[in-house]
Formats: structure tokens, C-alpha cells, sequence
């Protein structure tokens, strides 16, 4: 049945667009309001996409996003809502920069090693909120979101001067990581910049994370977790070592999530490390509708939407507030959660009818022949 | 004060949802004061006067009677005094008793259904429709709504009454309709009529269609169920705190002491054999198809699978064994609803062939085999990859049988294996019952519908407030008297049925009117 496959890709995008359309709409009508160009904002960032080195800031942004999106989307694939990739992706930095600060072994042990590390704090951090909830019954998302704070606290002890910390002028800094530890990236001249080497582990990250979802029994299981926990249970999956599985990979990609940046380029945790990605995750996660490819597609938009608004303040003639983005980006995740529901009852309403309509028409049709016959 | 009875299942829920406008008719009218109506809404059925006392009470726990008689319709009598003095006016003129400024988490299901009641003439309804109003009350209570309802029509009211007690039924009535299969079977007056002449217009007693030809049983048991006891959800700790009586069992819904759901059941099927258990729905069918499978943990007792003590084997381990599964709610257990049909079909057999290598899914071989039960089961479908929530109850229903069917089980837990499922599907899937029975399956069937179990059983139980309290050889005994000992209309005067466990405390009796709170599902 293809008609059946085309539809269903109609509506996983008309979701998405017409999230993305009321967004720019409202945005528009908020620069009406202020008295600005309604139209004049996009054009100055679309033209921002023209200069390679916004193309690699943008790439760079965007496989941060990515992973930390996909720890999100495979909790909302089984109903877990894991607030905590904040947390679990900085603690994951800050330990990945302390064990690349004090070990040094060759780079084809050493790499290896920090991404253990970071797989394994995040898996920890998330592990705390899993096991509360399936012992205790706790809500992951107070746990998590509690866990968030925690970790603030617990970095700004780590980073102390004694315990690891080192000062660099007015900086908190976790030492300069050891050279083996450097994850070298694609060099495209001094003004461009360089495009992060963990690029392509987000890459590969996205092709497990549908393989495993989509093609093995695990996979199976989650999803069916996810979509009817009772079905899921009665058809044999165990609910509670599942949540706890879930929350373990979930929490071991977030603490991933900052290794592009930490690797590639700042080679320490300082204060100045992003904060917040977990939690932008979450928006792109919800337009990415938890899928691989359109996750993709959100971690671009969104960094692009960080990227390039940065010119707005030095348009000319007119300067415009690069605020404009971040109102963006608030109405998208809005006007998403709004519009997949709309579409997802609507499709299931005019399959339900057409399915009727189509057993109709055969049954018409067989009645018929039976009078043709007779 | 007009009566509607039916089994479970018979289309008087569906009935009264369409005179409360909750759901549209297809076909067919309804007057109201001689004039013809239709209801788009609840709140149309309202404005007309008729108001619902729903089986679940629609109260809101952290607000005072006041406000939550109030809610949703404040314009009436504004939320102030005027209110209050309206609630008295109602609550005096019909004796209600209801205090309005308690806080309703505070009080008993007694009191809330009054409240209920009251919120409906509130609103100013001149028809009031009960739906099983007596399931949660003990016997005291339930006299005490009786002379209510009877004060309500005293004052000229109308009231629709749904039960399928049909003791009740005939102290309370003016007059009786009996539904079955959707359709009305026949009225009555219960002053020339019995309880036992009720029960047999209500599960008719025309011949059982399904019949087992000749006896596959053989002597070799596949399962063996010892003395199985579980207790009400999260009260297992409660063993010691056991109620006296069963006059406890409205306290146990407020939150009180343990209940025990399944108590002692000890039985044992065999190849080829297909057991069927009668009872009224909420009497622990429930719980035991949990036990089975594994969903629920039994609180003491044995089950044992071809010898084998499987009591602590989780649903995975259960169901890779060979214990097929048809739920009692497909959409809760059965389905996943949004997904297509061939996930459906992995669904509960994701470690086996075909729908796995290894861990890897097979999903080519789990989509050949969803056409082959397509085609088999004649699951009218347009193709595999439509989502199951677009096909109709009956062939979702097929696909489950097929899907459980395929996988050769040794064991199949049938609950309602044909609930809404049209005449021909029917047929179909008692076939498939019996051809796997000539191969050696044993099954349990739990069913509301009489002729199914009297037809496709080959020794047949009675469950009651958690109890196996009867057996009976299917092959004499009639539906009305399978009937009447579900219901407890006629417990005692049963020709064929031998008592088996003498689980008669002298309050039991007590318990035939509380202990059939409705599967919350539906």
C-alpha cells in the first residue's frame, strides 16, 4: 500500500511546516508591532548563510544540538521526559576535562577513554533519576530537573582550585587537556575556521539511533513501551527495566553532547562552556518529531537561528535586535507542539475514514461481480 | 420508574450515552414529552431535562458539595447564597441529606452519589438515568437510594434505571426492559413476573450456537492453577487484616482494608480442553488472566505450565513458552493503536520467528506473515501498513486471534474472544478455537456471552467475588441457570450445578449487590 507510506510522510512534514510557518507569522506580527520590517530581519540572516565561516559555526552548533536532541527524543520515545540533559551533558564535559587533563595515553586509548567517561557520567547522573522512579516512583522530571541543580553545584566544587580547578585570569578552568586527548577537525583556511572532528560521531550517533529504534527487538520493545504502556507490558516487556534502560542511554548520549566542542576545541571546562543545551535539545527534539532525519533538520535550523542573528545588531541602515531569533525559536517549539497534535488526530481520523471507505468500495465491487456472475 | 437489563455488554451503556447525547444514533428516534429530539451534546440533553448519574462519579475531591454542585453551571443560581438555598430546597424536598459546605473528599460513596444525584436536578432534569448505581453501595445503602429514587418519583419525576440485578430490578421498577445483543428482547412487569423468567429473557434461552462436536479432552494437564490468591492492588500487605464479611467491600473501595480479588482458585486444564469461566464482570476474571500471564503476581499459590512451576516467570518468559493471550480490552492490552499493522503483528512476539534474527527485528518476515493472517483470518483491511486504530473492533480482533494462533501456543487465555465481533467473525474465531483444541490446546475462555462458553467449553466454572463457587457440565446446563448463578438471582436453586466450595459466609449474600464494580475500562 503506498499511497498509505506517501501519507503518512505528508503528514509527519505538514506537522513541521505549519509549525514553522505560524512561527515566522507571529514573528512578523511581533516586528509589526514594534514598528520594524516584517520581512527585512529573515533576508539579512538568510544572507548570513552565504559566508563559510557562519556555515561551520552553524555545523558546529548544530552537532551539539543533535546529540543532546537525540538523548531527549529517546526518552520522549518510551514517555520518559528527561529534563536532565543539562546537567548530564555538563557533568559529562566537565569529567571527560579532568580525566583528559590528569591521563595521558595514546590517543587510540586515550580517546576512547574520555568518551567512555562522558558516556558514563551522563548514564550515571540519568541513572540517579531512572532508579528513584522505578524504586521509588519518583517523577523523572522533578528528579532530573533537581539533578540539574545539583550538577551546578557539583561542577562549581570540581572546578574549585583545590579539588581540580586551575584559575586562568578571571577564568575557572579544568587545565588544558592532554595533547592525545585532541580531537583534530577539518581546517578550511584561517578565515573559515574549522569544522569540529566529533561532527561525525553526532552522524553516527543519528544512523544508531534509528537502527537500534527501528530494527532491533530492543528497539521494538521501547517504541511499543512508549506508544501503550499496558500493550507493552502485556506483550512481555518488563516497564521497569525498561525505564531504567532508557533513562541509562539517554543520560550516556546527553553527557556526550558537549565532546564536539570539548575535543575540538576548548580542550577545558571552564565557565564559559555552554549552558542551556539541554534544554534547547528539548525544542528541537519536539520539532525533530523525535525522528533521526528531522532531528537533523531542527539542530540546523536552530543553530542557524543562533548563528546568523548575531548580524541583526550591525545591519545597516537599520539595526534590528537579535532577540528576534530567540522569539523565534520560543513561538517554533509553541506553535509545534500545538500543530503535531492537530495533524496527528486528523491523520488518524481521515485514515480511519478512508480505510472505511475503501473496504466499502470493495465490498461494493464484490457484490457486484457476485450479480455479474449470477 | 423504568428498568434496563441486559448483560454485560448487552448495548445498555450504548444506549444511554445516545440518550445523554454523549454519542449519535445511526438510525432511529427519540421523543421527549411526545416531541422528537435529537441530542448533539450532553448539554442538549441537559436543556431538554434529562440528566445522568454516571457509574464513576464526576466530582472533583478538593471542593466543597456546594462547588462542585455549582460547577459548570453557575448561571442557575449564581454561587453564593442563592445556591445554598437552592441545595437545601432539593436536598429537603427529596430527602436527600446532603450538606453543602463538607468537602466531598471527606465523605462516602453514598453521600457522593446523592450529590451526583442532586448536581442532576440541579440542573433542573425532570428524567434522571442511573447507570448501575447500585455496583458500589452495600445493601443498607442501597435501601436508602431505593427510597430516594422512590421520594424522586413521587414528585413526578422520571427516573431510568440501569442494573443487571435483577433482585433490585424488581423491587424498584414500575417497569422492566430487557436488552440483549443490542436489541429489546421483551418488558415486563415485575409484579407478574420472577427473577428466574427475567434471567432467561435476559440471557435467552434459545440453543447455544457454538457447539463442540465430540470430547478432545485427554488427561494430560497444561496447566495447573493451586490455590491462587491475589489481593486487591497495593494491599498485599494487608494479608492479617482480611475483611469478616462481605459487607466490607464498599469500605475496601473507600481505601480500606484488603480485599482478596482471587481467593483460592484451584484448577486445572488439559489438553484439548477448554474451560470456560461464567461471571459477572469485576468478580476477578481480571485479576486471574493477570496472574496468568504474569502481569500480576499472585500473593500466594502455584501455577504450573506443562509441570513446570511457572509462578515466577515474568509475561516475556510466560509468553515464549506457548500461552497464547487474547485480552479482555484489545485497545489496552492487544494493540498499539497508532502503529501499523505488521508492528502489531510483533507485538508480544518480538523474540520469535518470524518477526526476529537475533536481536535484529525481521520485519520482512513479520510483514509476509501479517498478509498471510490477513488472508487467513480475512482481516478486512486495505494493506498492512495502515495503523490498527483504522480498522473496525471485529478485525482487530481477528488480527490479535491470528497473531496469537501463529505462534502454535500450548496454552491460550481467551477473554471475550469475540466481544464486538460481528455474527460471521464469530463463527470464524470459534472454529479456530476448536481446530487448535483437536491439536491439544487447552483454554481458558472467560466470556459474557453465555451461548459462547456453553457451547465451546468442556467443563465450565463459575467465578463470584473472586471464588470458583460452581462447576457444571455443559452439555445439560441452560443459560438461564448459568445466569442466575452469576448474578446471585437464583443462587440456590440450580438443578445441574453442584456447589463445589462452600464460600457461603452468611454475609455473602450481602456482597451479590456490591461486589460488581464495572471493569473501569469501559
Amino acid at each position: 500500500m503506498k499511497k498509505f507510506d506517501k501519507e503518512r510522510v505528508l503528514l509527519a512534514v505538514a506537522g513541521p511546516v505549519m509549525a514553522l510557518v505560524a512561527a515566522i507569522l507571529l514573528t512578523s506580527v511581533v516586528l509589526l508591532a514594534s514598528g520594524k520590517n516584517p520581512i527585512e530581519p529573515y533576508h539579512l540572516m538568510l544572507q548570513q548563510l552565504g559566508y563559510s565561516d557562519v556555515q561551520v559555526l552553524i555545523i558546529n552548533q548544530a552537532s551539539m544540538y543533535y546529540i543532546a536532541a537525540l538523548a531527549v527524543a529517546l526518552g520522549f520515545r518510551m514517555n520518559l521526559f528527561n529534563i536532565g540533559v543539562d546537567g548530564q551533558y555538563r557533568l559529562g564535559a566537565v569529567m571527560t576535562a579532568v580525566v583528559g587533563a590528569h591521563v595521558a595515553l595514546p590517543a587510540a586509548l586515550q580517546v576512547p577513554l574520555l568518551l567512555l567517561v562522558a558516556i558514563l557520567t551522563g548514564a550515571f547522573w540519568a541513572g540517579i533519576a531512572g532508579v528513584l522512579k522505578v524504586t521509588r516512583g519518583v517523577s523523572e522530571v522533578v528528579a532530573t530537573i533537581m539533578l540539574n541543580a545539583i550538577a551546578t553545584s557539583l561542577i562549581l566544587y570540581l572546578t574549585q582550585t583545590n579539588t581540580w580547578g586551575v584559575q586562568v585570569g578571571n577564568n575557572m578552568t579544568t587545565g588544558i587537556m592532554k595533547k592525545s586527548g585532541w580531537i583534530p577537525g577539518i581546517d578550511l583556511g584561517a578565515d573559515t575556521g574549522e569544522v569540529y572532528g566529533l561532527v561525525f560521531l553526532a552522524v553516527i550517533m543519528g544512523v544508531l539511533y534509528w537502527l537500534v529504534l527501528n530494527r532491533t527487538r530492543f528497539g521494538f520493545d521501547l517504541r511499543a513501551t512508549g506508544e501503550s504502556e499496558t500493550a507493552a507490558a502485556a506483550s512481555g516487556v518488563d516497564a521497569k527495566r525498561m525505564t531504567l534502560t532508557a533513562m541509562l542511554i539517554s543520560g550516556g548520549v546527553a553527557g556526550l553532547a558537549g565532546l564536539p566542542l570539548l575535543l575540538g576545541d576548548s580542550h577545558t571546562y571552564s565557565l564559559t562552556f555552554p549552558e542551556g543545551l539541554g534544554f534547547t535539545a528539548i525544542g528541537i527534539a519536539l520539532l525533530g518529531r523525535n525522528n533521526p532525519g528531522g532531528i537533523a533538520l531542527a539542530a540546523l535550523l536552530w543553530a542557524f537561528l543562533d548563528k546568523a542573528s548575531p548580524a541583526l545588531d550591525y545591519a545597516t541602515p537599520v539595526a534590528y535586535e537579535k532577540e528576534i531569533a530567540t522569539i523565534m525559536q520560543g513561538l517554533i517549539v509553541f506553535a509545534v507542539v500545538i500543530s503535531y497534535e492537530v495533524v496527528r488526530t486528523w491523520g488518524l481520523r481521515r485514515q480511519q475514514s478512508r480505510v472505511g471507505a475503501e473496504l466499502a468500495a470493495a465490498a461494493r465491487n464484490n457484490s457486484e461481480k457476485k450479480e455479474v456472475a449470477a | 420508574m423504568h428498568a434496563l437489563v441486559g448483560e454485560n455488554g448487552a448495548g445498555k451503556s450504548t444506549l444511554m450515552k445516545i440518550l445523554y447525547g454523549m454519542q449519535k444514533p445511526d438510525e432511529g428516534t427519540i421523543a421527549v414529552d411526545g416531541e422528537q429530539v435529537t441530542f448533539s451534546s450532553p448539554a442538549d440533553a441537559i436543556a431538554r431535562g434529562i440528566g445522568m448519574v454516571h457509574q464513576h462519579f464526576m466530582l472533583a475531591d478538593n471542593l466543597t458539595v456546594l462547588e462542585n454542585v455549582v460547577l459548570g453551571s453557575e448561571k442557575l443560581y449564581g454561587i453564593g447564597g442563592g445556591a445554598r438555598k437552592k441545595i437545601k430546597e432539593i436536598s429537603d424536598r427529596y430527602g436527600l441529606n446532603v450538606r453543602p459546605d463538607v468537602l466531598v473528599e471527606s465523605l462516602g460513596v453514598a453521600e457522593r452519589q446523592r450529590i451526583e444525584i442532586l448536581k442532576v436536578l440541579y440542573r433542573g432534569a425532570r428524567t434522571l438515568i442511573l447507570d448501575e448505581p447500585t455496583a458500589v453501595l452495600v445493601p443498607q445503602e442501597v435501601d436508602a437510594l431505593f427510597s430516594n429514587l422512590r421520594e424522586l418519583k413521587s414528585e413526578g419525576l422520571a427516573v431510568i434505571f440501569i442494573s443487571h440485578k435483577l433482585g433490585e430490578v424488581l423491587s424498584v421498577a414500575d417497569e422492566i426492559t430487557v436488552i440483549r445483543r443490542g436489541t429489546t428482547v421483551g418488558t415486563a412487569v415485575p409484579a407478574e413476573t420472577t427473577s428466574r423468567q427475567l434471567a432467561e429473557m435476559m440471557v435467552g434461552s434459545e440453543l447455544p450456537t457454538p457447539e463442540t462436536a465430540e470430547s478432545t479432552v485427554t488427561d494430560q494437564p497444561v496447566i495447573e492453577v493451586r490455590n491462587l490468591t491475589v489481593y486487591a492492588a497495593g494491599a498485599s500487605l494487608g494479608a492479617e487484616s482480611e475483611p469478616v464479611g462481605g459487607g466490607l467491600v464498599g469500605d475496601t473501595a473507600l481505601g480500606g482494608a484488603a480485599k482478596r480479588v482471587l481467593d483460592d482458585v484451584t484448577f486445572t486444564i488439559h489438553a484439548g480442553e477448554v474451560m470456560g469461566i461464567a461471571g459477572v464482570e469485576g468478580n476477578g476474571q481480571t485479576e486471574l488472566i493477570d496472574a496468568l500471564i504474569g502481569l500480576r503476581n499472585a500473593d500466594s499459590g502455584t501455577i504450573a505450565f506443562l509441570g513446570e512451576d511457572i509462578t515466577p516467570w515474568a509475561t516475556r518468559k510466560r509468553r515464549e513458552a506457548g500461552i497464547g493471550y487474547i485480552p479482555e480490552d484489545r485497545h489496552r492490552h492487544g494493540l498499539l493503536l497508532e502503529a501499523p499493522l505488521w508492528e502489531n503483528r510483533i507485538l508480544g512476539h518480538v523474540t520469535e520467528t518470524p518477526n526476529a534474527k537475533g536481536v535484529w527485528l525481521d520485519i520482512k518476515g513479520a510483514q509476509a506473515d501479517t498478509r498471510r493472517i490477513v488472508e487467513e483470518y480475512d482481516v478486512r483491511t486495505p494493506g498492512i501498513d495502515v495503523t490498527a486504530a483504522s480498522l473496525s473492533g471485529g478485525n482487530q480482533q481477528k488480527l490479535i486471534v491470528g497473531r496469537e494462533m501463529s505462534h502454535t501456543p500450548k496454552f491460550l487465555i481467551a477473554a471475550h474472544p469475540t466481544r464486538g465481533v460481528d455474527v460471521g467473525a464469530q463463527a470464524a474465531i470459534w472454529d479456530h478455537v476448536r481446530a487448535a483444541r483437536r491439536e491439544g490446546l487447552a483454554v481458558l475462555l472467560i466470556s459474557a456471552d453465555l451461548d459462547e462458553l456453553i457451547g465451546l467449553s468442556d467443563t465450565l466454572r463459575v467465578i463470584y467475588d473472586g471464588r470458583l463457587v460452581a462447576d457444571a457440565d455443559p452439555a445439560t446446563v441452560t443459560p438461564e441457570e448459568l445466569g442466575s448463578a452469576m448474578t446471585g438471582a437464583a443462587s440456590g436453586h440450580l438443578e445441574h450445578v453442584e456447589e463445589e466450595a462452600d464460600g457461603a459466609e452468611s454475609t455473602v449474600e450481602n456482597t451479590d449487590d456490591t461486589a460488581a464494580p464495572e471493569d473501569e475500562a469501559r
